[in-house]
């Protein structure tokens, strides 16, 4: 993964709204006074969650004056992370794994139809500003490989044609149930309904 | 002592030594890039590999703390393969671009790749390549040669105290970079340059233009301002090209301001190459003669006691005794060394002296600061000052605000009502300096020019001369003088006699001084009557703006001369180039001065001048070593007066006539006053 491009057109003013702030003095109770700077990596989260799953500039700086630290060291771990973005990603993010065992399983034509419906580049918006997507790293989900995760939920044993029809339905707005794309129950082996492939307990 | 075995050898070692300390103690070199003595451990170059007994793989000395009975090796094949190992992993990304790279022939990379490295490279695939990063006008980037040893980031975040580089991205793709592609706000930003072992940050005024084995390498002293860092100065030529630190323990340690280090392309600009004379109001070239000619007419008209002197802030003591030794053959004692009217009290010496020592700043365990603003007036001492505070948390306090110093400190008041109550005991500060053992009071300038400057001064002196503060062994008593030549002219008592009164001001004020004689002085702030001004100096200045007659001198680099530092240290600055055109020596500008004016010359060589120099020094101990020391003597009384503590502001980059004159100096000041316009400070 390149290094993330900083998004061009930025908002002036930053504030985590009354909501987060409590959320926010919570999780500063967790770590001494002296150490506070601990609580970057949860302070960026709840503001890329404010923030339509992007963290701007200015929330940068407003955390690191929140947790006295330089603004250097928020944004080298910003940036550090994959999980952090720092320009707009469509209200749909789609994070397609493509890590070995994965890409052994066809995680390539699932990258190929995601370029066809979404677009064409990574981390670009679709036409219709709904969805944007990004290969990333292992998502720790290889038994059910090949993967994807669409916000908060993963997407799995997927082949071209279950993941255009995700990729359709979510242009509708309408989101299709999460979990196994081939009928598995969780990690479960296929066709079968117990481990050892006969009935047991 | 614990022992530790390296190479078979058995050495002593003391504790919390890292092994590759210990090694450099056993004579074993270890390669390395990341590890740096002051700064802190990284450990992420792995250069350092050595091979320990009991571990089946090899160890990364600069982060291994030694132990007693550890059996280290570091001439085994196993050492030398893990070397090339982590050589070849260095070199897979970094371009083969040093027949075009400025750090050539003093690049790290490029040495300990030759001893150290494989011959060939197995690395086929493209290089990464990391688009340029803007970091002010200094420092010259070049990221692909980066080789992430994290040095620069360390010592902005640790020794100049301003956080502003960092490490962005990971693995392949990380990148150092400042905020935002901000330039560095600091006065040591210059040093990640000599930090740098490869070429990816380099000197921007420097680029391309030598190469280190065809410049000329002086070691002289700094004078720009008073601290007296000793530097390398690098000559191709005529031309000074660069300017580097030398190694002292006592004063700069390794580090140079960007004052220091970068003024220098202002040694090539503006410079006066030729005698002046006014005519219809009009500067106009001519000889020494004919400029000697109307110097010495005018003397002759003119009476004695309306002649005046101004020495300037970076003459040399040798200089200033003959500028002295002249005014004695003009009978006339009109002198003054002061730009601004500040209380001085030239009795003793330890009265204008950093009695405590830079070293000792390491030693205190309070530091109070009266109106000073060391970052601007000091910024190597400013430096010690942070590794205080940062290594032994020394408390800082302040009498006044001098703004950011990059150090947390505690203002305790902002008027001089404040020192009252704390040499009366009545403040609460007073309950943490009696506990402290080896406190530090600086006085700034600043402080001393207030009306009750001298209450400030001669009060707090008899203060901590109760408290038995002032001995031989510690004196809290410091004083922040600004000029390089300031401690030298008080040795020789250049200023007038009766004391704090200011006369020579006044004087010019009102316009009874017919003659002015300006010694590479451009900083004294007056209105110009119809006085006759003769300017000796090296740059075409303030100074030389006024005058009616323009002697050329050398700079600094340019002649031998004695300095001493604000320790009252005697150093001593080399001549590495030579005067520009036809300017001379500036002490031979005075005896040639002295052989029209009276037919006798004031020296009759360089040595003899400097002999008389070391003679009339004040407590003069030896060269490079701190004055003796010596009992202080009565106190003055001085009226109080209750104001404001202001700390006049420095313009930082513009502080002399060869900053000024120096176009990097100006770039630097354009884009800090644009920030402090913006107010997007850091």
């Amino acid at each position: 993964m390149s290094i993330k491009k900083v998004h061009s057109e930025q908002p002036e003013n930053f504030e985590f709204n009354t909501n987060f702030k409590s959320i926010a003095e919570e999780i500063l109770k967790k770590y001494p006074e002296k150490n506070k700077k601990s609580a970057v990596m949860p302070f960026l989260y709840l503001a890329q969650k404010q923030n339509n799953n992007w963290i701007p500039l200015a929330a940068i700086k407003y955390i690191s004056k929140y947790l006295s630290m330089p603004y250097i060291s928020v944004y080298e771990v910003a940036t550090f992370y994959s999980m952090f973005n720092l320009s707009p990603v469509g209200k749909y993010f789609v994070q397609v794994c493509t890590t070995t065992p994965c890409l052994i399983r066809g995680a390539d034509k699932i990258v190929k139809v995601c370029k066809q419906k979404i677009s064409d580049k990574e981390n670009q918006i679709s036409q219709n500003g709904k969805c944007s997507w990004t290969e990333v790293e292992c998502l720790g989900a290889c038994v059910n490989a090949p993967m994807m995760q669409i916000n908060n939920d993963y997407y799995e044993d997927l082949d071209e044609k279950s993941t255009s029809k995700i990729i359709d339905s979510i242009f509708k707005d309408k989101i299709l149930k999460p979990g196994s794309y081939r009928g598995r129950k969780n990690t479960s082996p296929e066709e079968s309904k117990t481990i050892n492939g006969s009935e047991h307990a | 002592m614990p022992k530790i075995n390296i190479n078979g050898k058995e050495i002593e070692f003391e504790p919390g030594m890292t092994i590759l300390q210990a090694c450099e103690i056993a004579g074993a070199e270890i390669p390395r890039f990341c590890y740096h003595e002051r700064l802190s451990i990284a450990g992420n170059c792995r250069m350092c590999l050595v091979e320990m007994d009991k571990s089946r793989k090899p160890i990364a000395s600069c982060a291994m703390p030694a132990a007693e009975g550890m059996n280290i090796k570091t001439n085994t094949e196993m050492v030398e393969k893990a070397r090339k190992g982590v050589m070849e992993f260095l070199l897979a990304n970094h371009p083969l671009d040093c027949p075009v790279c400025d750090q050539g022939g003093e690049c790290d990379l490029q040495d300990q790749s030759l001893y150290y490295g494989v011959d060939k490279s197995r690395f086929s695939e493209n290089k990464r390549h990391v688009s340029e990063k803007y970091m002010g006008p200094l420092i010259k980037t070049q990221m692909t040669r980066c080789i992430h040893c994290t040095r620069c980031v360390r010592f902005a975040t640790e020794v100049a105290g301003v956080p502003e580089i960092g490490a962005i991205g990971r693995g392949e793709n990380m990148e150092i970079t400042t905020y935002l592609e901000k330039s560095m706000e600091s006065e040591l930003s210059g040093n990640v340059i000599d930090l740098c072992p490869v070429g990816a940050l380099t000197s921007k005024p420097y680029a391309f233009s030598a190469r280190p084995w065809e410049l000329k390498k002086t070691e002289s002293i700094d004078v720009l301002d008073a601290v007296g860092s000793n530097i390398r100065v690098d000559t191709y030529g005529w031309e000074v090209k660069r300017i580097l630190p030398r190694l002292n323990e006592d004063i700069n340690e390794e580090w140079i301001s960007d004052k220091t280090r970068y003024s220098c392309d202002g040694l090539l600009k503006q410079r006066l190459d030729t005698p002046y004379v006014k005519k219809n109001n009009k500067l106009v070239k001519c000889s020494w003669d004919e400029a000697l000619d109307v110097i010495i007419k005018k003397f002759n008209e003119t009476e004695n006691s309306n002649i005046a002197g101004h020495i300037g802030d970076l003459v040399s003591l040798e200089t200033t005794l003959a500028f002295k030794k002249f005014f004695e053959l003009l009978k006339s004692n009109n002198l003054e060394f002061r730009e601004k009217k500040f209380y001085v009290n030239s009795e003793d010496k330890m009265n204008y002296l950093f009695n405590s020592s830079i070293n000792g700043i390491e030693k205190s365990d309070l530091i109070l600061l009266v109106g000073c603003n060391p970052r601007h007036e000091a910024t190597i001492l400013n430096a010690r000052i942070r590794k205080a505070f940062r290594n032994n948390k020394t408390p800082i306090f302040s009498v006044g605000n001098p703004g950011d110093q990059t150090y947390e400190y505690k203002i305790i008041g902002d008027n001089t009502q404040t020192i009252k109550d704390i040499i009366e005991e009545k403040h609460e500060f007073n309950k943490v300096f009696n506990t402290a053992k080896k406190p530090l009071i600086i006085i700034g300038e600043s402080a001393l020019e207030l009306d009750s400057g001298g209450y400030i001064f001669e009060e707090l002196k008899s203060f901590l001369n109760q408290k038995r503060l002032i001995n031989e062994k510690w004196n809290a008593l410091n004083i922040l003088i600004q000029n390089a030549s300031t401690v030298g002219a008080l040795d020789f008592k250049i200023l007038d006699n009766n004391n704090n009164k200011f006369e020579f001001f006044d004087n010019i004020k009102n316009n009874k001084f017919k003659i002015l004689y300006l010694l590479n002085s451009d900083n004294l702030k007056f209105e110009k009557n119809d006085e006759f001004i003769i300017y000796q100096g090296s740059h075409g200045d303030r100074g030389a703006e006024i005058a009616d007659v323009i002697l050329p001198s050398a700079a600094y680099t340019e002649e031998n001369g004695l300095y001493q530092n604000l320790e009252g240290r005697v150093q001593e600055c080399r001549k590495a180039s030579y005067p520009a055109g036809d300017a001379l020596e500036s002490w031979k500008v005075l005896n040639k001065l002295a052989l029209a004016y009276k037919n006798k010359k004031l020296f009759d060589s360089y040595n003899t001048l400097r002999e008389e120099v070391l003679k009339r020094l004040v407590n003069f101990n030896s060269l490079c070593q701190l004055p003796k020391y010596k009992e202080p003597s009565k106190k003055v009384n001085n009226s109080f007066k209750n104001e404001k503590m202001f700390i006049s502001p420095m313009d930082y980059y513009f502080s002399n006539s060869i900053s000024r004159a120096s176009k990097v100096m100006s770039d630097c000041r354009d884009i800090k006053l644009k920030y402090l316009k913006s107010g997007t400070n850091n």
